[in-house]
């Protein structure tokens, strides 16, 4: 199988094109939220209140803060199709699924949040408050891949040859998005929570524009239940393959420890959101931590350490 | 969920009398018990499992590469004994980790069997009366309507009934609906008794998980050995060159298997990435007639539980060695160990201790091998992994190889103290391609004939195998019941109005899992106000219509 080099050439043009849009898209919600006016100042919700309906107060829209929560909105819809095509341009370079390695791996795992984010503020217009600070960390996680982890369109070696490619791996991104919006969730809502103990009303800072923490506390958890059983998933299908590639169904290889800890500190999580003394703020915690996990099991154990799965091609 | 048990009394109330001893030691029990078992423990465990697996990816563990820890028994001579003391180069297997989650486990057990008592319990009872506060609840609402209470609260359960709802009537106060049919002023209801059957699954299946996983620990077994072309090995731990075993694995009990390989296959792409490798075996119980099959990379031979592999693969080059004394032994040859894969440069050695006559004239050759070779200035190297332009770059070496000497070695290079000592000594060195020899000083000729691959077969064993799929398989099911269905509890209770001279109907309901309760709480109540409205501007039914109470029916499940 020869890469189609002319196809591998545009999937690399197209990833420039997909994070300008991300990053017009940035300055397009953050002027919603620059010019959204200060909420009523009337909430200040008790962490993990669940299960309201009022208090997740969003900031007054005016029309023009709406029209720029929809621009931002349809910039990243259109960076999230160019985004597919970065992807979709590898995979037929190559002829193969396009996550073989870190790069591509890493670059569907955004793709993944930033589809888990649109499907959430189409669903939940609160959430596009919350627009900018999702798509910033995109295009810094995007210039990151960009730059750090990029290799060039090739064949997979032997061992990814299998069905269990598709299944593991691609449950692992979506599993591994999702969870990025979850994180990034909560990470803004431990914001929130802080900017609201201090009753900060000066209403200069861009905090009191997000959601109400309630809602963000929302948004953490109910995606974090989803992802979870992705993620389940994706390690007992990592292990069924591990048993027909390498012999053993788990061995503790680095990655099947990382794997295990950030399944470990989510089922924590998932507990702690739950029991009395966890609720709120330690819960969060557990959470961001999750997605350090997460992060650390891609980064480090793939460039640093080495096991089984060192197939990065990172040079 | 709110998993908030009722404050337990902390201890029993202290009688005037000291208590006895046996009764002190069992309320101590009795309260580590409690805490052990409490969710906030839970969670500290589950945590603290994170944190103990961390260490065993840093640091390099046994159970993947001995030769990573003795490498860093090296670079830290003074550090590593302490580590070691402290089982962190054995991390998974160490008492502390298994402290961690032994506790973790009783603790699951201690939470999760009470909950399925209660559970099965639940599912035969009644749904519990409703709160006194029905407007405290989460979601709750008033409606009113004109009609009498009993015959709104029909309305409610018919409307509850077809949304699958176990429904109980009660008077406000009293216990389940009295037997005498009336109908009550107050409505329970209940359903997604499923989400609490998969909370349950989920943490059974947890602990079948382990279950599995000691078991294949315990009776399984794995081995691996290089296997040339043409040759095969048998299922015994004396045959393979590395094996590991559970401590209840007897030798006697290994299963009877040969494996030959008959041919080995390795393809690449252009780029020269490895794009499979096959290997054509003959496998069958001793004595046998073997039956042919092909395995590869994701591809093992399955047979009655037993799995074997190819783990990597190699090249052995064969050498024809002339003695000066007229003897002449052909195809001589041992595997050499791929030193970068990408090229499949190869090291190795060749030790034959049975030439000559004495133990002083044994002769051994070390060296290296390239199947697509160049030189450059002087020094072999490799440019391909495949055999297109196969070389090797050899030392022979005359004298006493320290075989029998009874210290282990290596079968894949020379003991270099020999060297060093001058029991070993050189006897010539030349880079030659197929064909080509190297005559020593005392006219021993060697000749490179070539080479044959050979294949890294592994045998694994692990009885718990298929159970560990089958619970994680149920795991997974219990999870996605647990976390996306959800239960409903829903109140319903009248009282007049004192304005209009109708009924208030408060409803209020508790729902644990699944998102958004409150949408779903608007689209029924909306509902009901829709049925309250139609039934009042018809003629009143009787009260005792079709979906009346039946108290004793026993409940549905959702
Ligand atoms: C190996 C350890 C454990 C793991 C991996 C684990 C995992 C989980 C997960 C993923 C959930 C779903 C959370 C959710 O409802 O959103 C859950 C629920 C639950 N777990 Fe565990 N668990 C473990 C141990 C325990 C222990 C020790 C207890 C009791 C002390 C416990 C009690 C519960 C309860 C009561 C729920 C239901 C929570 C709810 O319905 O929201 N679990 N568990």
């Amino acid at each position: 199988m020869t890469v189609d080099q002319s196809l591998a050439d545009l999937s690399d043009t197209l990833f420039s094109i997909a994070v300008a849009l991300y990053s017009v898209a940035v300055v397009a919600f953050s002027a919603q939220l620059a010019f959204g006016r200060r909420p009523a100042a009337r909430q200040l919700v008790g962490a993990g209140a669940g299960g309201g309906t009022g208090d997740g107060v969003a900031p007054v829209e005016t029309p023009s803060t709406a029209r720029w929560g929809l621009i931002g909105l349809g910039v990243t819809v259109l960076g999230a199709l160019v985004h597919t095509g970065v992807l979709l341009t590898r995979g037929l370079a190559a002829g193969r699924l396009p996550w073989g390695n870190m790069y591509e791996f890493a670059t569907a795992v955004v793709l993944v949040g930033v589809v888990a984010f649109l499907v959430l503020a189409v669903r939940t217009p609160a959430v596009r408050d919350i627009g900018a600070f999702v798509l910033a960390p995109v295009v810094l996680s995007l210039v990151a891949i960009g730059l750090f982890l990029y290799a060039e369109a090739g064949p997979l070696v032997a061992a990814l040859r299998s069905s269990w490619l598709a299944v593991h791996v691609s449950t692992a991104i979506i599993g591994f998005g999702i969870f990025f919006v979850s994180g990034i969730a909560s990470v803004l809502y431990l914001l929130r929570v802080r900017h609201d103990a201090r009753g900060d009303d000066a209403g200069s800072s861009v905090l009191s524009r997000l959601p109400g923490a309630a809602t963000l506390d929302r948004i953490a958890h109910r995606t974090a239940v989803f992802g979870f059983p992705i993620w389940t998933f994706a390690v007992i299908a990592g292990a069924i393959w591990a048993e027909s590639a390498w012999g053993r169904f788990w061995g503790w290889d680095p990655k099947e420890t990382w794997a295990f800890i950030a399944w470990v500190v989510y089922a924590g999580y998932l507990h702690a959101r739950t029991t009395a003394g966890w609720r709120g703020r330690p819960s969060a915690w557990v959470n961001v931590i999750g997605l350090v996990v997460m992060v650390f099991n891609l980064l480090y154990v793939n460039m640093v350490s080495t096991g089984l799965h060192s197939y990065a091609g990172v040079s | 969920m709110s998993t908030v048990a009722p404050p337990r009394p902390d201890a029993a109330p202290q009688p005037p009398a000291r208590p006895s001893l046996g009764r002190r030691v069992l309320d101590l029990w009795l309260r580590w018990w409690r805490r052990l078992t409490a969710m906030r423990t839970a969670i500290i465990l589950l945590l603290l499992l994170a944190l103990a697996a961390i260490p065993g990816s840093l640091l390099p563990q046994r159970s993947l590469s001995q030769n990573n820890v003795t490498q860093y028994f090296a670079d830290h001579p003074a550090l590593a004994p302490w580590l070691d003391r402290l089982y962190l180069f054995d991390v998974f297997s160490s008492p502390w980790f298994a402290a961690v989650y032994l506790l973790l486990f009783v603790s699951l057990i201690g939470c999760v069997v009470p909950r399925l008592v209660e559970h099965v319990r639940a599912l035969r009872a009644a749904p519990p009366p409703a709160p006194r506060r029905l407007l405290r609840l989460p979601d709750s609402a008033e409606l009113t309507t004109p009609l009498a209470g009993p015959a709104a609260l029909d309305v409610v359960e018919e409307e509850l009934r077809v949304q699958r709802f176990r429904v109980v009537r009660r008077e406000p106060g009293a216990g389940p609906a009295d037997s005498a049919g009336s109908s009550g002023m107050e409505l329970s209801a209940e359903k997604g008794f499923w989400k609490e059957t998969g909370n349950i699954l989920f943490h059974l299946s947890l602990v079948a998980l382990l279950l599995g996983l000691a078991g294949g620990k315990l009776w399984g077994y794995e081995g691996s050995i290089l296997v040339t072309e043409g040759q095969g090995f048998c299922n015994s731990f004396q045959q393979y060159d590395t094996y590991s075993s559970g401590p209840l694995v007897e030798g006697a009990d290994l299963t009877p298997l040969c494996v030959d390989l008959e041919d080995f296959r390795a393809e690449y792409e252009e780029d020269l990435t490895a794009s499979s490798y096959t290997a054509d075996i003959t496998y069958g119980a001793p004595g046998e007639d073997g039956r042919s099959t092909t395995i590869g990379v994701n591809d093992p031979l399955r047979v009655d539980g037993d799995r074997v592999y190819v783990t990597g693969h190699g090249y052995s080059p064969r050498f024809t060695v002339a003695l000066p004394d007229g003897r002449v032994f052909e195809g001589v040859s041992a595997p050499f160990l791929p030193a970068d894969q990408a090229t499949m440069a190869s090291q190795g050695a060749l030790k034959l201790p049975d030439l000559g006559a004495g133990t002083d004239d044994q002769l051994a050759l070390e060296g290296f091998f390239a199947p697509t070779g160049v030189l450059q200035g002087g020094i072999l190297t490799s440019i391909d992994p495949r055999p297109l332009s196969p070389q090797v770059a050899i030392i022979a070496y005359r004298g006493y190889l320290g075989l029998d000497s009874g210290l282990p070695q290596s079968v894949y290079s020379l003991d270099q103290s020999q060297v060093e000592r001058g029991r070993l000594a050189e006897a010539g060195r030349a880079n030659l391609a197929v064909g080509e020899s190297l005559t020593l000083d005392d006219g021993t000729a060697i000749t490179f004939d070539g080479y044959a691959q050979f294949a890294a077969l592994q045998f694994s064993h692990d009885p718990g195998q298929v159970w560990v799929l089958v619970s994680a398989i149920s795991l997974l099911l219990g999870l996605l019941a647990l976390l996306l269905l959800r239960r409903e509890r829903f109140f319903a209770r009248v009282g007049p109005d004192p304005g209009s001279g109708g009924t208030v109907l408060t409803v209020g309901s508790l729902t644990r899992g699944g998102g958004e309760s409150a949408a779903r709480f608007a689209e029924l109540t909306d509902r009901l106000r829709t049925a309250l409205d139609a039934r009042s501007t018809q003629p009143p039914a009787p009260s005792s219509v079709g979906a009346a109470p039946e108290p004793e029916a026993p409940p549905r499940d959702r």
